[in-house]
């Protein structure tokens, strides 16, 4: 398997670990990736408040590149946010061919022409419909069996475009969670929104969220997540969050590519799990 | 006799908030949010699916009603678009198949050129953001979040991001860059800057 690789800048820098993980479980699991040269920014949240037109061409950027390159005409995205930007860019140019003349015309700057024949692919949607989950499951030998853990998808990758899960009752993550040997805890808030940037631009309404997501989880022992702005949002909060309700919410959060690695064998400082912002250190002590 | 149109605009022109907009100034900006929901049946799935509803002080539903019948000063009286996250929860549900969370995105990017004050501290954090993509061709966190505190000009609100900008320091996630301090637009040639240019042209 053969995919382009478009890590997005939190993965470079908040979301280091996410990266890491994520290109070790690829490797581990013989997905061979190459990342595109020279991507830009998705536009993030900021862009589509801003302009539309900004917002598909910053995309559009990326996407031409990533055409220019010759190989496998899919790109693999960890990043839940520039997924569902990259692919807002490539699903509009297939129903507005104006718009993506308008487009070309700002990419002429840099020589670049967008044609809109690439496809834009999340990791989870490649880990649960592509990869060999029974790899997973001969080198992991239930070894997160103790594990009961909390599938949390977020927003963006299952809505607006329904690709591969359900965006109302997403279970894409189970089977891949079951490889480990885990249970995955029943609940119903793994599609339900973080806040995303409300957390930064207007705390009080990100935080209504973020909490409502952590009392949702009492009684598992980590959350698992595919996104770095809901891992963010999730992992920094938890004790101003406990210390306002009067509860004790903390617990473990790590990317699906971490918990993964781990149960495939591989060292907590390898799949980075020394970045986490939460405590992992009961699931790290437990796993080995 | 006098014309719908004139009749709105003279009720509008007693508003406090916008005084100084015209109406028409309004209505320009909001168009293409309001074609988006040309077809809305008020039916209020979009309020009923909202996870930021508890802060809103109007609702998704009645957002949409003023924008279809012109009431564009109360709807931007209000700060319940600036509540969207994007959830799309919205998007997804609706009957009549329309893009709210875009519409959504589409007021936001109106209350921004029309400077509205309650979207200010959204507008600069965007902003600060889009200038270092244009300048890097990518996110660069700590210099962004710097900027944005700049731009907001009070002292106090960075303190509450202190705690978390130290973490992420601690563990390597963030590096700290000062070269960028104190100047209006970053300076110097930016990365993507041409392409920023091209676009602002092609928008006008």
């Amino acid at each position: 398997m053969n995919y382009l690789y478009y890590p997005g800048c939190s993965l470079e820098g908040t979301a280091a670990e996410y990266d890491i993980s994520t290109r070790l479980l690829l490797e581990t699991l013989d997905v061979h990736i190459q990342e595109i040269e020279d991507w830009n920014c998705c536009g993030a949240s900021a862009a589509e408040a801003y302009s539309d037109l900004l917002s598909h061409v910053l995309c559009a950027r990326t996407l031409a590149l990533a055409e220019k390159m010759k190989g496998p005409g899919q790109i693999l995205v960890p990043c839940s946010a520039c997924y569902l930007n990259l692919k807002k860019t490539e699903e509009a140019v297939k129903k507005d061919k104006p718009l993506l003349v308008k487009i070309n015309k700002a990419l002429a700057e840099e020589n670049l022409v967008f044609r809109g024949d690439v496809s834009v692919r999340h990791l989870l949607d490649i880990l649960s419909t592509e990869v060999d989950i029974w790899k997973i499951k001969e080198v992991s030998q239930n070894k997160m069996a103790r594990f009961t853990v909390a599938p949390y998808y977020g927003c963006q990758c299952l809505r607006p475009f329904a690709v591969f899960d359900d965006p109302e009752e997403p279970h894409s993550m189970d089977a891949l969670i079951q490889a480990t040997g885990a249970r995955v805890f029943n609940w119903e808030a793994g599609g339900q929104c973080c806040g995303a940037s409300n957390t930064t631009t207007k705390p009080a309404v990100g935080m209504a969220l973020v909490g409502r997501i952590l009392n949702a989880a009492r009684g598992a022992d980590a959350i698992v997540t595919v996104c770095p702005m809901c891992q963010m949002n999730l992992e920094s909060n938890q004790k101003k969050i406990s210390h306002e309700q009067g509860v004790d919410l903390e617990i473990p959060v790590l990317y699906l590519p971490q918990f993964l690695g781990l149960a495939m064998g591989k060292a907590p400082t390898d799949v980075g799990l020394d970045k986490n912002l939460s405590n992992t250190r009961e699931i790290t002590a437990k796993a080995i | 006799m006098m014309s719908t149109k004139k009749k709105i605009e003279k009720k509008y022109k007693r508003g406090k908030l916008m005084g100084l907009l015209s109406q028409e100034r309004l209505l320009a900006e909001v168009k293409q949010a309001k074609e988006m929901v040309q077809t809305c049946i008020q039916c209020g799935t979009c309020t009923a699916s909202c996870p930021n509803l508890d802060f809103m002080d109007i609702t998704p539903r009645h957002m949409w009603r003023l924008l279809l019948t012109d009431h564009v000063q109360a709807l931007f009286s209000s700060k319940s678009f600036t509540m969207c996250s994007s959830c799309y929860f919205c998007t997804l549900r609706c009957p009549r198949g329309l893009e709210l969370t875009h519409t959504m995105g589409l007021l936001k990017q109106a209350a921004s050129r029309l400077k509205l004050k309650q979207f200010q501290r959204s507008s600069l954090f965007y902003k600060a953001f889009l200038d270092s993509v244009e300048k890097h061709g990518r996110v660069k966190e700590m210099e962004f979040m710097t900027h944005y505190f700049v731009s907001m000009k009070n002292p106090v609100i960075p303190f509450g991001y202190a705690s978390l900008g130290l973490k992420l320091l601690a563990k390597g996630k963030i590096r700290p860059e000062f070269s960028s301090l104190g100047k209006g637009n970053f300076g110097g040639k930016g990365k993507l800057e041409a392409i920023f240019k091209k676009v602002a042209e092609l928008e006008e």
